[in-house]
């Protein structure tokens, strides 16, 4: 028997990403479970955690699935100059950090903000943005763009001959194709978002807080950071961990739909299209939702943007090292795992999904403590984490494409002799440069503007860009701090464009 | 000589056994219906599959524990043939270093054979500048470089126009059969056969028969071809 002609590519990078990111997830939890303090049970406030994540990710996500339906089926009907350019900002939340949208909703509907300044005009009361709602609010912001995109790909999947069927025998286009699509569509949208709400950090630490508008996450932080209690805290990152298992569990059979937006750009001919005004006030009402925030994050951060204190071109600097670092660790991870292929890579490249920063860091304060003071390898953990956390989008882009050059090649570069290093440099890395370039882009941008991890570990000399913004918020600079969102706005989207241009620039 | 020894192969459900010798020297056609298992002979010829039992021989030698690269053959597939992005030279280049570490005699000798095909000033340019017929006679100038003794061809001309195609078949006559390899192709059309082969190996109904001379075959076809070539045929 002649052996199977599959060696074509080097063994030990897989072997080493693939080992890496078990001792990063499965690693974590397992010193998590170690020492957590089992025989001390929940508290009352830790069930009240319990029950604010729950909740408050279940109205996050039905409140961005219900609103995100009516824009969706406006952007499936109409045509209209910018419509593309809307679509393609649908995709930015996603590269936005958190801290900066939550400093631009604040300037919407914080205390002093167009809102309140409005309705305290009008003679009413002013509303408070901190506590339930307010989490709920940024959740919506940050996921009802995702929301849209998922259903506007599910009523752009509905093939034009079904519309050209329902238009020649007078039917519903709303029974007859619309409503199955969304009875599909839907319950699977809900579940991602709702799993992504449930291990929101860093909008509960900002606008949550207090007995009452508490997450796990929070819970997590503040007994590690604030009472040092590593065994509550283990015990706290074990529920979390249980809560976000049952999610994936169930997002697990329902394949993420990528969130690219390829394709999107198509508008299907109907024949059902009366009512336009209504269509175009929900398309105008999610753009001024979505953009005024963004805008006041320019507006309010320009003007203190040159007399900001040196500390936050500093953290601006240790940001951007760590996000070029976690990104080419998270690209070159990404490239070992798609080489090598196979179902224990998938496997290994959904496990990021399942955990959350905050768990994954407690493991590893945990493993390292003993051993070197935490805030001495702040940087170098927040990498890592963040790496591996960024690798199944990283892997999504990147795995497809490596399959396709290894099934068209893969042959021809076997009987050439073309294996191992000379494979990768000489076939696969010019042919998956585009895919690569925009994980890059995704990995760099996700770390930019993590605050998560970091908040466990850093001290005052390892602060990021984000940590010292929400540190600035915390003493209300709220000039410095809206300098300091403006920068790291600027720097995050800068370097997912680099990234993503890298990869399309013609050799 | 290319010996295939109680050769059995599995694919699935498909099973496919030969016993028989490629005349070193000479043009051996595989002929037969679609899915009889012509492309997973060749790919066991090649080392992409291994046999469930019996032994590819080359000069007597089992051939099982030979990487595809490490055996003396050539392989041009039905498509893919060469990396769009890399240039012409690179591409024959492949053949000598597989790691492009080229030297400038490499690069002489790649420009002497692209001129041999027809390929002449053609080094620089990415495989897209080609047309069908120049990037198939790209691939050959690769084979015609890596000089092993053995070339398989599994219908990589099948996509070009009837007329390039006999074009493609006579350039693989002159160039690569006057060198004394042993060619083996792959084809569905016994047109092709009767151009270059000097015999004819059948595929069908799970079995590759022994070789028969081209002339001999279609002179008096067995059951299996005539069903498969149609009545009034042959």
């Amino acid at each position: 028997m002649a052996r199977s002609p599959v060696a074509i590519t080097p063994f030990w990078p897989g072997a080493a990403a693939a080992a890496l990111v078990l001792l990063l997830t499965i690693g974590t939890l397992a010193a998590v479970a170690w020492r957590a303090k089992w025989d001390a049970g929940l508290s009352v406030a830790d069930w009240a955690a319990i029950r604010f994540t729950i909740v408050q990710a279940l109205v996050s996500a039905g409140l961005s699935v219900v609103l995100a339906i009516p824009v969706a089926r406006a952007l499936a009907r109409r045509r209209f100059a910018g419509r593309q350019m809307l679509i393609t900002l649908l995709g930015a939340p996603f590269l936005l950090p958190v801290i900066v949208a939550v400093l631009g909703l604040l300037a919407v509907f914080g205390r002093g903000g167009m809102v309140n300044n409005a309705l305290t005009g009008l003679g009413f009361e002013p509303i408070s943005i901190f506590g339930f709602h307010g989490v709920v609010l940024a959740h919506v912001f940050f996921n009802l763009p995702l929301a849209i995109r998922l259903i506007l790909q599910g009523w752009l999947a509905i093939p034009a001959e079904r519309f050209r069927l329902a238009a020649t025998l007078n039917a519903s286009v709303w029974r007859m194709l619309e409503w199955p699509m969304l009875r599909a569509v839907a319950p699977s949208t809900f579940l991602v978002i709702f799993l992504i709400c449930l291990t929101s950090f860093a909008v509960a630490l900002t606008l949550g807080g207090g007995p009452r508008a508490t997450t796990v996450e929070l819970a997590i932080y503040q007994a590690l950071r604030f009472d040092f209690d590593l065994g509550r805290a283990a015990l706290l990152a074990c529920v979390q961990f249980a809560l976000c298992v049952m999610a994936a569990a169930v997002v697990w059979r329902i394949s993420l739909v990528d969130g690219m937006g390829a394709g999107l750009d198509r508008v299907v001919q109907r024949w059902d299209t009366d009512r336009p005004v209504l269509d175009y006030i929900f398309i105008a009402a999610a753009t001024v939702f979505l953009l005024l925030p963004l805008s006041m994050v320019v507006l309010r951060g320009l003007p203190g943007l040159f007399d900001l204190p040196t500390s936050i071109w500093a953290a601006a600097l240790r940001s951007v090292i760590v996000a070029i670092g976690s990104a080419m660790l998270c690209v070159a991870m990404a490239l070992a795992l798609a080489l090598r292929g196979g179902a224990l890579v998938s496997v290994i490249g959904v496990l990021p999904l399942a955990a959350s920063g905050l768990v994954v860091g407690t493991g590893a304060f945990l493993i390292v403590f003993p051993f070197v003071r935490p805030s001495d390898v702040a940087l170098i953990v927040t990498m890592l984490v963040n790496a591996t956390l960024a690798l199944p989008f990283a892997l999504r882009a990147v795995a497809p494409a490596v399959a396709a050059v290894q099934s068209d090649f893969g042959r021809l570069a076997i009987s050439l002799n073309l294996t191992g290093w000379s494979w990768v440099r000489i076939v696969v890395l010019p042919r998956v440069r585009r895919p690569l370039g925009f994980a890059a882009g995704l990995a760099a941008a996700l770390s930019m503007g993590d605050l998560g991890v970091i908040t466990l570990f850093a001290g005052q000399a390892q602060e990021t860009l984000p940590l010292a913004m929400y540190r600035l918020m915390g003493a209300y600079r709220m000039a410095d701090a809206a300098g300091a969102a403006l920068v790291l706005l600027a720097l995050s989207l800068a370097l997912f464009w680099i990234c993503d241009r890298g990869g399309r620039a013609d050799a | 000589m290319l010996e295939c020894k109680a050769l059995e192969l599995r694919q699935g459900d498909f099973v496919l056994s030969a016993d028989l010798q490629f005349a070193p020297g000479k043009v051996t056609a595989l002929i037969g219906p679609s899915g009889a298992g012509k492309s997973t002979l060749l790919g066991a010829l090649a080392g992409f599959l291994a046999p469930v039992s019996g032994a590819v021989l080359w000069d007597s030698r089992d051939l099982a524990y030979d990487a595809p690269g490490d055996r003396p053959m050539s392989v041009l597939f039905q498509d893919n043939n060469l990396f769009p992005h890399l240039t012409i030279a690179q591409n024959v280049g492949l053949a000598l270093r597989p790691n492009l570490r080229l030297s400038a005699a490499d690069k002489d000798r790649i420009s002497d054979v692209l001129a041999q095909v027809g390929l002449a000033g053609f080094d620089h340019r990415k495989p897209a500048a080609l047309s069908g017929g120049q990037q198939s006679r790209a691939a050959l100038a690769r084979v015609l470089i890596a000089d092993r003794p053995i070339v398989l061809l599994d219908e990589p001309f099948a996509a070009l126009g009837p007329g390039l195609k006999d074009d493609m078949l006579d350039l693989v006559q002159t160039q690569l059969a006057a060198g004394r390899r042993t060619l083996i192709m792959v084809t569905h059309d016994p047109a092709d056969a009767k151009r270059i082969a000097d015999q004819v190996v059948l595929v069908a109904d799970g079995v590759a028969a022994a070789p028969v001379g081209t002339d001999a075959l279609f002179a008096d076809p067995p059951a299996a071809l005539v069903s498969y070539l149609g009545v009034g045929m042959g």
